[in-house]
This record gives structure tokens, sequence and C-alpha cells, in this order.
């Protein structure tokens, strides 16, 4: 019974950490915040250079074959400093092609993923749908060997700095189609997060080779799901973290009626309701992440465990910052809105928490469990 | 990371496992607590038999000296299988850890083994009716009078005083130096003519506590533990021990209630199915159970830290509050399920299981209260782990 990170876990967290801090100045964030395409050309490529593209990429494609303790230290810090990157759509599209792809599709897109030189993003949800995970309705119609895809998919993270989608279809099915497929239009959706990005993607009759269809079924994305439930789960820890830490720093700094207001236990006790969020968030998180690299079968429960708390803790916390913060938390000059649009898009996407505490309730409750996919 | 038990840590497990499986006296008696108690000294004599009564206690003072790991597998697993608790809980938790941690060596003769057969029964006389969660304000007076110490004041809260042959009793021997300075940790003998406990009926209808009147009762000098004027210190050593060691029952107990609340929910029918089919409790079931999941978790990290550091950090006091608040909404949600059958009590035929439920709904409103007030732990958060000013 060991619960810390090990020393070289530690070392990745120290060195993202400081990374991130010097790279996402308040500055640069509201820079990147405020472009076009909401996407840090230089930072990915430092990125990239660190190996965080390929972090969880095996070794035989070119990753550093760590496992998901590894990635939620780092999705944690990228939480913290609410690092604006196409970083978690590229690991989901890297856990799709490690666990459900074929070696020629590893060949042509992983490895180069994994070397930050491609990025993918997984496109999902269909327009219209209830958008919560599995339940795709966009067919996948045969054409020869291959497919046609219509239809429009919403909620893509990323996908402006996207090189290719991983297209989910009713049959469970991924399918691989470069940004430049003919038929394929991205529209920028307005979204209250201006640091991760959500288009929606149109398919009209956008052909797929087979080669390109990934081979796995449906069952054999719950295991990335699950997976990439636990990065987002720990990088809305990241932000439960800093906006706490904020809160206290400004709690001790503030003075009314003659006293810091951190004396006040109106305030005080706000400040540790966010610490227990935050440290039963990290707890549920680095559980999880455990038990994807350690003991898989407990992953599903544990998984859901973390996405549900962390889902709630993500949002709630920077909003309790903003309280303490008073009418300044409130401006747009300081960052904290920032990380509460962060937070609460988090908290809703992949399976909010009610859905995942139905998924709990599934489990403990000794029903079986419907099948998801993600 | 490794949140599996090593093989050694697995085979002591699996040891105590098969010993509780093996011992188990079954339920406490339901009838007074004269019965009650007599039933746990039974259970406490067949716990020191086999070596766990003084589980963390040295081996050199006739405990296990189990490691913090092995305290934590074992106390879970007492709790798992509802064994009863020993009838000398206070005298094994903090009076036998503070002797050995400040005591004479004529102390420690003289104590430690009537600690661990339950043959004397240990209380607690901290609280008073003017200081409670301000314990260093305490105002009961101790007077030296030749060899020996004069005591009159009142204490309160002060559970199985009724039992009691000990108590350990902080009084102020100095009332001009500073509030936590004048005051000293005594061992007081409760069977003389200057002590009286009177039962308090709680909220339940039982009586574990009590008020005790000290008027002239009298220490010998030798019962000071710790050295006149160190009381405020050692008695924080007693807060300390009290509190390290009962996360993991703790936890064990709130995963045995909510499989009770699963299994109720299950049972109980509501228009047009049971209550585990209905959305929102599935909901708040499965909060209950995301929340116990947390606590387990920071407890295993806390006692990952704890064995790195060696002392327990005021980290604990999270895991104190969230527990509180876990059984409190847990017992409340089970009334919830009860629905209009809720205010039925234990005895009555129609009762849902008993009224255990209401119990330990009723009995779960003091858990944010003793071992330290909920309100209190998020003042030591917010002072000790956050680093804000202290309002006082």
């Amino acid at each position: 019974m060991y619960f810390d990170l090990t020393d070289e876990q530690q070392a990745i967290k120290s060195t993202a950490h400081d990374f991130l801090a010097s790279r996402f100045k308040s500055e640069r964030l509201r820079e990147i915040a405020a472009s076009d395409d909401g996407f840090d050309v230089a930072g990915w490529t430092e990125m990239a250079e660190l190996g965080w593209t390929g972090l969880a990429v095996p070794e035989e494609w070119g990753g550093q074959g760590l496992g998901i303790v590894e990635l939620a230290v780092l999705f944690e810090e990228m939480g913290y400093a609410l690092a604006p990157s196409p970083l978690f759509s590229n690991t989901i599209a890297g856990l799709a092609l490690t666990l459900c792809g074929s070696d020629d599709l590893r060949e042509r897109y992983l490895r180069p993923l994994a070397a930050g030189e491609v990025r993918g993003t997984p496109a999902l949800w269909d327009a219209g749908s209830p958008a919560t995970p599995g339940g795709f309705t966009m067919e996948a119609k045969p054409d020869g060997d291959g497919v046609i895809l219509d239809g429009e998919k919403i909620l893509v993270p990323d996908a402006a700095s996207a090189d290719f989608f991983l297209v989910a279809s009713s049959d469970g099915k991924r399918h691989l189609v470069e940004r430049g497929a003919d038929g394929l239009t991205v529209t920028a959706e307005p979204a209250i997060d201006p640091t991760r990005r959500f288009s929606s993607v149109r398919f009209d009759g956008v052909r797929v080779a087979a080669a390109d269809t990934l081979p796995g079924a449906e069952a054999d994305y719950y295991p990335v799901f699950f997976r990439l439930c636990v990065a987002l789960a720990a990088e809305s820890t990241g932000i439960a973290q800093r906006t706490m830490e904020m809160a206290v720093a400004y709690a001790k700094d503030r003075q009314q009626f003659g006293r810091p207001i951190g004396a006040y236990q109106a305030v005080s006790h706000r400040c540790a309701q966010m610490l227990l969020e935050t440290e039963n968030a990290r707890s549920a998180v680095y559980g999880a992440a455990w038990a994807a690299d350690a003991e898989p079968e407990s992953l599903p429960l544990a998984a859901s465990t973390a996405k549900a708390y962390a889902s709630d803790a993500g949002w709630r916390v920077p909003d309790a910052s903003i309280q303490v913060h008073g009418g300044i938390g409130f401006t747009w000059e300081h960052d904290l809105h920032f990380f509460l649009k962060r937070g609460r898009s988090n908290a809703a996407i992949f399976g909010d928490a009610k859905w995942h505490r139905e998924r709990v309730a599934d489990a403990v409750l000794s029903r079986a469990a419907e099948p998801v996919s993600a | 990371m490794d949140l599996t038990l090593s093989p050694s840590e697995q085979q002591f497990r699996d040891e105590v496992r098969a010993w509780i499986e093996a011992n188990h006296p079954g339920p406490e008696p339901e009838a007074g607590l004269d019965e009650v108690m007599a039933f746990r000294r039974e259970w406490q004599l067949k716990l020191h038999a086999a070596g766990w009564a003084g589980i963390s206690w040295p081996k050199e003072y006739g405990g296990r000296g189990a490691t913090l790991i092995e305290q934590a597998i074992f106390v879970g697993e007492a709790a798992r299988q509802e064994a009863p608790s020993p009838a000398n809980v206070l005298g094994l938790a903090m009076g036998g850890p503070v002797v050995i941690a400040h005591g004479t060596d004529a102390q420690k003769q003289r104590y430690l083994e009537p600690i661990l057969t339950g043959d004397e029964i240990w209380c607690q006389g901290f609280s008073e009716p003017e200081s409670g969660s301000d314990l260093a304000s305490l105002k009961t007076r101790a007077v030296k009078d030749g060899d020996e110490w004069v005591v009159s004041g009142q204490k309160v809260w002060t559970t199985f005083a009724q039992y009691a042959k000990w108590c350990m009793l902080v009084a102020r021997t100095d009332p001009d130096a500073p509030k936590h300075k004048g005051l000293t940790y005594f061992l007081m003998d409760m069977e003389q003519p200057g002590v009286e406990a009177k039962p308090l009926v709680q909220i339940t209808g039982e009586g574990e506590f009590n008020e005790v009147f000290m008027d002239e009762a009298r220490i010998p000098d030798a019962n000071v533990v710790g050295g006149v004027g160190n009381g405020w210190g050692v008695a924080i050593t007693t807060l300390m021990n009290e509190r390290a060691g009962l996360a993991f029952g703790a936890i064990a107990q709130i995963q045995n209630s909510l499989t009770g609340l699963a299994r109720l929910a299950g049972e109980v029918r509501l228009n047009g199915g049971t209550a585990a089919e209905d959305t929102y409790f599935r909901q708040r079931i499965a909060q209950l159970h995301i929340e116990a999941e947390t606590m387990r978790l920071n407890a295993y990290r806390g006692l990952t830290k704890t064995m790195q550091s060696g002392i327990p950090g005021p980290e604990g006091s999270l895991g104190k509050w969230q527990w509180a608040d876990i059984n409190q909404d847990l017992t409340e949600l089970a009334l919830e399920i009860e629905g209009a059958y809720a205010p039925l009590a234990r005895g009555g035929e129609n009762a849902i299981d008993n009224g255990a439920w209401q119990y330990g709904f009723l009995r779960s409103r003091a858990n944010s209260i003793e071992g330290g007030t909920t309100d209190i732990l998020k003042n030591i958060i917010a002072e000790r782990v956050l680093g804000l000013p202290r309002l006082r």
C-alpha cells in the first residue's frame, strides 16, 4: 500500500508545472483566448519536444509508453495552468488508435501523432442527439469496400487545429477522416470557454476507404472512454487546485473591517470546503488512474466516480473562488472566469455528473450496467 | 503508487479476518447499558488474550506493535464484520498511549495492564459546561495540598464515567498563567467520595455520557502525567491518538451502512417500483458512494503521508468532517426512502428494520459535534492547512 506519486511521477509533475507556468502566463493565455483559432503553435511544438504528445503512446509507436497515472499527473497540471492546447483531444485520438487501431493506421497516424507532427480529435456526438456517451446515429453506408458518411457532428474539440477526425458511426465503429477530405466542413461554435474551442463538423457524402476504418468494435472503445474521463477529471482537479489557491491568497491579502477577510469564518470555511472538494477530486482521480494501469476490471466504476466528483468540484471550486474575490472576481480582467468556464464545460462533456452517478448507481444497486462507448 | 495490500499485509488481513470470524460474539444485547458493558468486557478479554487489544501499543507494554497499515486493516476488518467495541475503548485508544508517551515508569507499571484487560475502565475529563470547543478556557481547579491535589469543578460529556475507575482529567493548576500554560493532566480515581457521575440522557434516549461533579476530590501527586503545567500538550497527544486510528473503522462502518441502504432501497416500494429504481434516490445513493470512496482514498493517501513523516497531519480533520457529513446524509436518506414510515421507531411492528435507521439518524446528529465539531475542524483546516489568519 503506497498512495503517492513516485519520484519519476513527481518529476513529470514539477517539469509540467514549471513549463506551463512560464509558457501560459495570463497575458499569453488571453492572446490565445482572443485569437481566431485558439491554437498556440509554439506551445504545441514545445509540448511535443517534451514528449507529451506521445506520453501514453507505446514506445513501439514512438511514444513514451507511460501509464494513465502519468497522464493524470500531466493533465492535472494542464488544468492548473488552464493551458489552451489540443493536447487533450489529441490524447483521446492517441488512445483510440493505440487500443483500437490497425497497425497500418498506427504507422500512418499514431507514430506522427506521438511525435507531435499531426493532431487528431474525436467527432462523436450527433447534432440533435442528447450527446451522452453511446447511441451514435450517423450511419456508415457501405460503398464498395469503404463507407460513406453523411451528417453533422457537434462538440468536436479543437477541430480548428486538427489534421484528422475519428468519426463515430451508429455501428459503434470509428472512421479516420482527414481534415481535407471532400465533403467535410468545419464550423466554429460560439462557446463559453475560449480556451477550448468546439466546432460542428458536417460530413456530406464523405467517403472513407476500408483501411481508414478502425478495426475496433464498440466495446473496444470503453477502455478509451474511461481513460479519457480520468484525464479530463484530472484537468478539472487542477482547475480546482489553482482556483482554491487564488482564493486563499486573496483572502489573506484583502482587508475589510480592518482585518484580512480570510479571518472571517464565512470566508475561511468556504476555503476549507474548497480544499475538501479539491482533495476528494484528486483522490478519486488517482484512484481511477491507478486502476486503469493496475486493476482494469475496477476502472469503469472508478472512472465514473472520478468524473462525477471532479465534474462538480471542477466548477464549484472556481465559482466559490469568484465569491471569495467579490466584484473583482466577476470582471473579465480577472482570470477566474476562464477557469469557471473550462470547469463547467468539462463537467458537461463525456458524461456529466448525473450520467456518471447513474453508472455508479447501476454498479452499487446491482443491476446490469448499460454499455457505453465514446 | 500501489493501492493493493502487499503479500504480508494480505496475510495479516486474512489472519485478522479469520480470527474475528471465529471469535465474533454476535450482536450486542439490546437490553440496558450494564448488559452491553458486561458483553464488551468479555469481548475485550478475548481480544487481549489473542493480542489484539493493544494493537497499536509497543510490544514492551503488552501491545502488538502493529504498523499503521496493520492497525488500519484491523480496525477496518473489525468494523466490516460489525465486531463490538472493547469495553475500555478510551483507555486503549487514548489513556494507554498517553501513559506510554508521557508517563513515569511507575505509572506504566501501574496502569497499562488493567487497561488492556478491561479490568479498569477509563473516561476522559476534558470538556466543561463553559469550555467546549474552547477547551483551554476550562475552570476545574486543582490546588496542591501536601503530596495531594484537591480538585473541584464540573466536567461534561464524559462517556462511560459511570463505569470508569480512572479519569483522564485536565484541570487548572495555575490560574495566573496564560490559559494554555496553567493546565495539568491528572489520573483521577473515580471511586472516591468527592466524585459523582450523573448520566445525561441523549436524544436517542440512551445515557452513554455523563456530567461529573468534583467536590474536593483528592489526587496523589504521583498521578500527574507529563509534569505540572504541561496539561495542554499532553491533552493534545490524547486527541491526536483518538483521531488517528478511527478513520478506517469509520470507513468500514459507512460501507456497511451503504450496503444496508442499497438493500433498503430495493425493498421499499414506491408508486410503480422500488426506491432503487427511482432516479432521485439512485442519484443520491450514488453520490454517497462516490463521497465514501473519496473518503477511503483520502485516508489511504493520509496513511502513506503519515508513514513517511511519522506524525498525522491536520489533514486528518478533513476525514472526520467528511465522515460526519456522509453519515448524517446517509441516515437521513434512509428516512427519506422510508417516506411516511420514517416516524416509526424501534419496537413497533410496522417500523422498517425495527427502527435501526431512526436510531442512526438521531445518533449521527452528534457526529459533527463529538471529537471536534465540524465548525472547529473547518477553522483548523483554514488556519493550519491553508494558512489563513486566525480570527482570535
